[in-house]
């Protein structure tokens, strides 16, 4: 019966070309509207970290008091580095990291070749294994490189290819600022986006191949290697310099600390609200404990990291979508009761009102189908053309995949067999006596 | 016209009535928020920088193992090096003149502070951008200064990157002037930055300057202040005019230049980028966002369009008996015509009245959820008439089909 059903709406579509086309173009520019914000909104609002990024938090330390005026009740966007610093040595989660955002040169060896400008981060050896960052040869450093202040790098893959010319460079030398680092560490590819372990610096998304090199921490300050990404004070620093910076209660730490379980969580709470006490005890904070703890999701919300642009993008088109869906409901339901002297013909010679819905319903999916294919399309088109309006930070993170061409072709057709619902009832409808006798 | 007729025939297919109804009814609410959008955006990416852009270029570059700058002398020598780099870059051909600089507007980065009008003020009455530059800062911008004075060259001093203490003296936006001395007497009044007690004595005033950092119209946005002060870091930024004409040319030669001049420093793609380049950059995401504003109201209004189009024609197809009857009758092509366009009239203008409250609607929704602005009333009222006409337009031709149907079609079987 199918068959037949398909042969009837394949006639059916071919008797009134004009409309069909005019249903099936409806249908795939709304549908590929949507498809095409929704890949922009999907690549730009994607958990950077899906298998753990609950496990993952942030901490928020009020150490600027209730008094400051640009932090309405909520605690500065980032860590000082005496906070930093008193929450890593008592180390109560079992992973975390202070970090921050470094941009050395690197003199590769050889006469006559220029230095490499690199983007990195100074942190904390257990950086690495909380954050499942791959590697492709070596690992990360040690506690105990932590503590001693080695001298050792993780570098990313283009750096390697750089300096290197790829290859297994773990234990050769690598000249970071004019000083020597033992490679301990090459990275595979590694560039999440959402940037979730450095929104302070990069608003969320950087384009190109994600950092170069990471140094420990407590190196990177022994060297006087300064932070390059964004500071805020409420105090100006008394001293100049970077010392000054760390002497400061300025912000421009980063923090990140796995937590496993509820009741970690729970005690990591009670810890840092225990800490802001003691400071206050101590006479540093004059007010009581403010502090956050979120875990990524919510962190990059906290930060409104998605930018508003590219959400309401997406319900606009959804809006167009739904217009359009809208106009087939009123296309089909023409074409369906124009039909009515048919539909008359078939109810009388036996055909159930099922039959009728079968047959209506199966007519509205082929129109939904095409729609499907020409949305299919266009949203390629689409997807492929962001990047001449969008910058390319975020363009880059629309992809065209295979669970996107499906979700084109599957909201396509149930969209539109939607659309036919109330059409088809009507047809369903069509009093058979009246229909034969007025004919 | 009668209206009775019409409406006797609309409620005979109240569906198709409600749905062309309500599909010019969700068009208006969304073409003229869209649209809205898009105007807000081009009134954004119109407004002047307060520079003279045009042959302006910026060059952002970093020594390797440069002194560290937390003592006198690594300072001094610091200041040596980045004036070595002006006097290079001031002696190319094309470079009609130079500063250094701290950063320029919609650069994105670049340093704040707060401004008191007593020392040791705790709050400060307004914030406000930092601009570092020397004597020839104003005139390579292209600054329009309307009151006071120049920085000179004995004005001028160096200072560390994050040495934060404040030089004695200052340039203003008017926007600053305005807000702190209202009776336009700004000139010779001190002022004191970041609840510090080191007064500042306010010599000029510009017209305008915009932010570094707000590229929209927050607070910060045209609160500027400039500083005679040359900072000495591991990197140092150049802002550079180029003669009339030859800004290719200019940008082109200051790579080679600085490299000549001390090989020990990094430059790559982005360390000279024209400002023509950093405010396309700057206004992507805005004139992306309106373009796609843009490509779905034509979508919608041509799938609207199409609609009407489609369900009229059927209409037409339907009446033709009763068409033929009324010409019969007596009436003229015209009369048909004018039915069905005054029909169409009907059903947009009902359309359109849920279409305001849904456009109203739409833009409070968006105001709580996305911080967008209110929208004002004339954007309603041209798109009602943007519908209306595009109902009118669209009906056109099905209409016109109906008035061709002859009278003597009252006489056929159907």
């Amino acid at each position: 019966m199918f068959g037949y059903y398909l042969e009837l709406a394949l006639r059916s579509l071919k008797r009134s070309p004009g409309l069909t086309v005019l249903m099936v173009l409806a249908i795939g520019f709304g549908v590929a509207a949507s498809m095409t914000t929704y890949a922009v909104f999907r690549g730009v609002s994607g958990d950077p970290i899906p298998w753990k990024s609950s496990k993952l938090f942030v901490p928020r330390i009020d150490m600027w008091g209730p008094n400051d005026s640009g932090h309405v009740g909520d605690p500065p966007d980032a860590l000082d580095y005496t906070d930093a610093m008193a929450l890593m040595r008592d180390h109560r989660a079992p992973l975390q990291s202070a970090i921050y955002l470094i941009a050395p040169s690197v003199i590769p060896a050889g006469a006559g070749r220029s230095p490499i400008p690199v983007d990195g981060y100074a942190v904390y050896g257990e950086f690495f294994p909380m954050l499942d960052v791959p590697f492709l040869y070596g690992s990360g450093w040690s506690a105990d490189d932590d503590a001693h202040q080695a001298a050792v790098a993780v570098i990313g893959d283009k750096l390697n290819q750089q300096v290197f010319g790829g290859g297994n460079s773990v234990g050769k030398t690598i000249d970071i600022e004019g000083k020597d680092y033992r490679v301990i560490g090459v990275l595979a590819d590694w560039n999440p986006q959402p940037i979730f372990y450095d929104v302070m610096d990069t608003g969320g998304y950087g384009g190109g191949d994600g950092p170069g090199v990471f140094v420990p921490l407590q190196r990177a300050v022994a060297v006087n290697m300064a932070n390059v990404g964004a500071n805020e004070c409420r105090v100006q620093p008394v001293e100049s310099g970077f010392v000054g910076l760390q002497h400061s209660n300025c912000v421009w730490i980063a923090y990140m600390a796995e937590l496993d379980s509820a009741a970690a969580v729970q005690s990591y709470r009670q810890y840092l609200d225990d800490y802001a006490r003691e400071q206050r005890a101590a006479g540093r904070f004059a007010w009581a404990p403010n502090n956050r703890l979120f875990d990524v999701p919510a962190y990059l919300e906290q930060e409104h990291v998605v930018p508003s642009d590219t959400k309401v993008s997406l319900l606009v088109a959804l809006g167009l979508l739904i217009v359009c869906l809208v106009n087939t409901v009123g296309l089909l339901l023409a074409k369906f009761l124009r039909r009515s002297g048919e539909i008359g013909v078939r109810r009388a010679l036996g055909a159930s009102r099922r039959a009728i819905y079968a047959q209506f319903l199966t007519e509205a999916g082929m129109i939904g189908a095409g729609g499907g294919v020409l949305g299919l399309l266009l949203t390629g088109v689409g997807v492929l053309s962001v990047g001449l309006v969008l910058p390319a930070r975020l363009a880059h993170l629309a992809r065209i995949d295979p669970s996107l061409l499906m979700l084109t072709v599957l909201v396509a057709v149930v969209a539109t067999m939607l659309a036919g619902l109330y059409p088809t009832f009507r047809a369903s409808r069509v009093q058979p006596a009246w229909q034969l006798k007025t004919n | 016209m009668n209206m009775h007729p019409i409406l006797a025939a609309l409620r005979k297919h109240k569906a198709g009535v409600v749905l062309i109804a309500l599909q010019i009814a969700l068009t208006l609410a969304i073409v003229c928020n869209a649209i809205f959008i898009i105007q807000q955006r081009i009134d954004m990416v119109r407004r002047p920088t307060g520079l003279n852009e045009d042959n302006l270029f910026l060059v952002t570059q970093q020594w390797v193992n440069a002194p560290s700058g937390d003592d006198p002398a690594s300072l001094e020598k610091l200041d040596s090096m980045q004036q070595a780099d002006l006097a290079t870059l001031r002696n190319l051909p094309d470079v009609a003149s130079i500063s250094p600089i701290r950063s320029l507007p919609l650069l994105r980065s670049g340093s704040t502070g707060g401004i008191g009008l007593k020392p040791l003020q705790q709050k400060s009455t307004i914030d406000s951008n930092f601009f570092y530059g020397d004597e020839h800062m104003l005139s390579t911008l292209g600054l329009q200064l309307i009151a006071g004075r120049d920085f000179t060259a004995a004005d001028v001093q160096n200072k560390g990157f994050r040495d934060e203490s404040r030089s004695p003296l200052t340039i203003v936006t008017k926007s600053i002037a305005d807000k702190l001395f209202p009776h336009g007497d700004a000139i010779g009044k001190v002022i004191y930055f970041d609840s510090s007690n080191t007064p500042t004595t306010i010599i000029g005033v510009v017209a305008r300057l915009q932010s570094p950092i707000d590229a929209g119209e927050g607070p910060l946005a045209w609160n500027s202040v400039l500083f005679p002060v040359r900072q000495d870091a591991n990197f140092a930024r150049y802002v550079l005019r180029a003669k009339p004409g030859r800004l290719a040319d200019a940008m082109k030669a200051v790579s080679p230049a600085l490299y000549a001049a001390n090989p020990m420093r990094v430059l790559d793609d982005r360390s000279v980028r024209s400002f023509a380049d950093i405010r396309a950059k700057a206004y992507r995401a805005d004139v992306g966002m309106a373009i796609l504003m843009g490509v779905i109201c034509l979508i919608l209004l041509g799938v609207t369009a199409a609609g009407i189009v489609g369900l009229t024609s059927f209409w037409v197809g339907q009446r033709r008996r009763q068409i033929g009857v009324r010409r019969a009758l007596g009436a003229r092509k015209i009369d048909i015509l004018h039915y069905f366009q005054l029909e169409n009239l009907l059903i947009a203008g009902i359309g359109a009245v849920v279409g305001i409250l849904l456009a109203v609607g739409l833009n409070l929704w968006l105001i709580t959820r996305f911080e967008m602005d209110r929208m004002p009333v004339i954007y309603v009222l041209v798109g009602v008439l943007a519908v209306l006409a595009l109902g009118q337009a669209a009906v056109f031709v099905p209409a016109r089909r109906a008035s061709n149907v002859p009278p003597v079609v009252a006489t056929r079987p159907v």
